[in-house]
């Protein structure tokens, strides 16, 4: 049963691959890399079981906040142009429409 | 078997992105891809069993190297210029240098050997000991935080210094950029 669902989590995570590579706008790329990370959290959830060894499960949940960290810094630098400075907005042609 | 399949499919999944890597132009994009690479190298990491190497790559990797990579580009350019030059030497000297490496673990024991040169060593004598003479499960943290404290004493010593010295050197950075910033937006407007 866990088989299946690594297998399902592979498949899952081969879409959000293609949305990464094909990406239209900018937008869907930073969504498919945070998608990304809740991937792994789930596959590192899974791993354990499938092993048979699930001592490592409160492990995936510190990548679920670096995760969350790494998407909160990259809208920031979105939002603001810069990390800790304010500046203008992104351009069309960086967005790729 | 079945973590061959695993291992098989990471590695398929590190490949393609690493070629998505090479052929994207918008380094935006770019940097996103690095942080989904670095997330299937921690991957492959759990799936050898080394966690701690795992969520070390993860978090500089796809934590760090992403914000420090985004706070480049904004003092740089968004787009990456086509190379002009013939990238044949460059890629006869990668392909010459990984043929070296490949060839240098064929020498290396096979994964897992309990023979290997890292097993003969003091790890066996760590494994049997740590428990009466530490108490802590996690044989890892026994060696790190107990058996060679000190040196991770001067590991943290040396990772504070850098921390401290890229602090002071951005903070003089942001503020030497903001007042010319004021000024020739005030000319534009």
């Amino acid at each position: 049963m866990f088989l299946a669902a690594i297998i399902l989590l592979f498949v899952a995570m081969l879409f959000v691959l293609i949305r990464l590579y094909v990406g239209k706008t900018l937008y869907d790329r930073v969504l498919a890399a945070n998608a990304f990370g809740t991937h792994t959290v789930l596959f590192i959830g899974v791993l354990g079981f499938l092993m048979g060894r699930p001592d490592f499960l409160d492990i995936a949940l510190l990548y679920a906040l670096i995760n969350f960290v790494g998407t909160i810094a990259i809208l920031k630098y979105f939002r603001y142009r810069a990390i800790g400075d304010a500046h203008q907005k992104p351009t069309e042609q960086e967005i790729g429409q | 078997m079945v973590e061959m399949f695993v291992d098989i499919t990471l590695f398929v999944m590190l490949v393609a992105t690493a070629i998505a890597i090479v052929r994207m132009r918008q380094l935006f994009g770019v940097v996103m891809m690095a942080g989904v690479f670095s997330l299937l190298s921690a991957m492959l990491l759990v799936a050898l069993d080394a966690v701690d190497v795992a969520f070390t790559e993860a978090a500089v990797g796809a934590g760090i190297s992403t914000v420090l990579m985004l706070s480049t580009l904004t003092l740089t350019s968004r787009i990456e210029i086509p190379a002009t030059r013939s990238p044949l030497i460059p890629l006869l000297v990668v392909t010459v240098t990984g043929a070296a490496i490949i060839y240098g673990t064929l020498d290396m024991p096979s994964f897992g050997d309990p023979n290997a040169p890292a097993q003969v060593g003091v790890a066996a004598q760590y494994l049997a000991q740590s428990p009466e003479e530490i108490g802590i499960p996690n044989v890892v943290t026994v060696i790190l935080a107990g058996y060679r404290s000190f040196d991770t004493l001067g590991e943290v010593a040396v990772v504070f210094t850098a921390g401290v010295g890229v602090l002071m050197l951005i903070s003089g950075l942001r503020r030497r950029r903001r007042k010319p910033d004021n000024e020739s937006r005030g000319k534009t407007s």
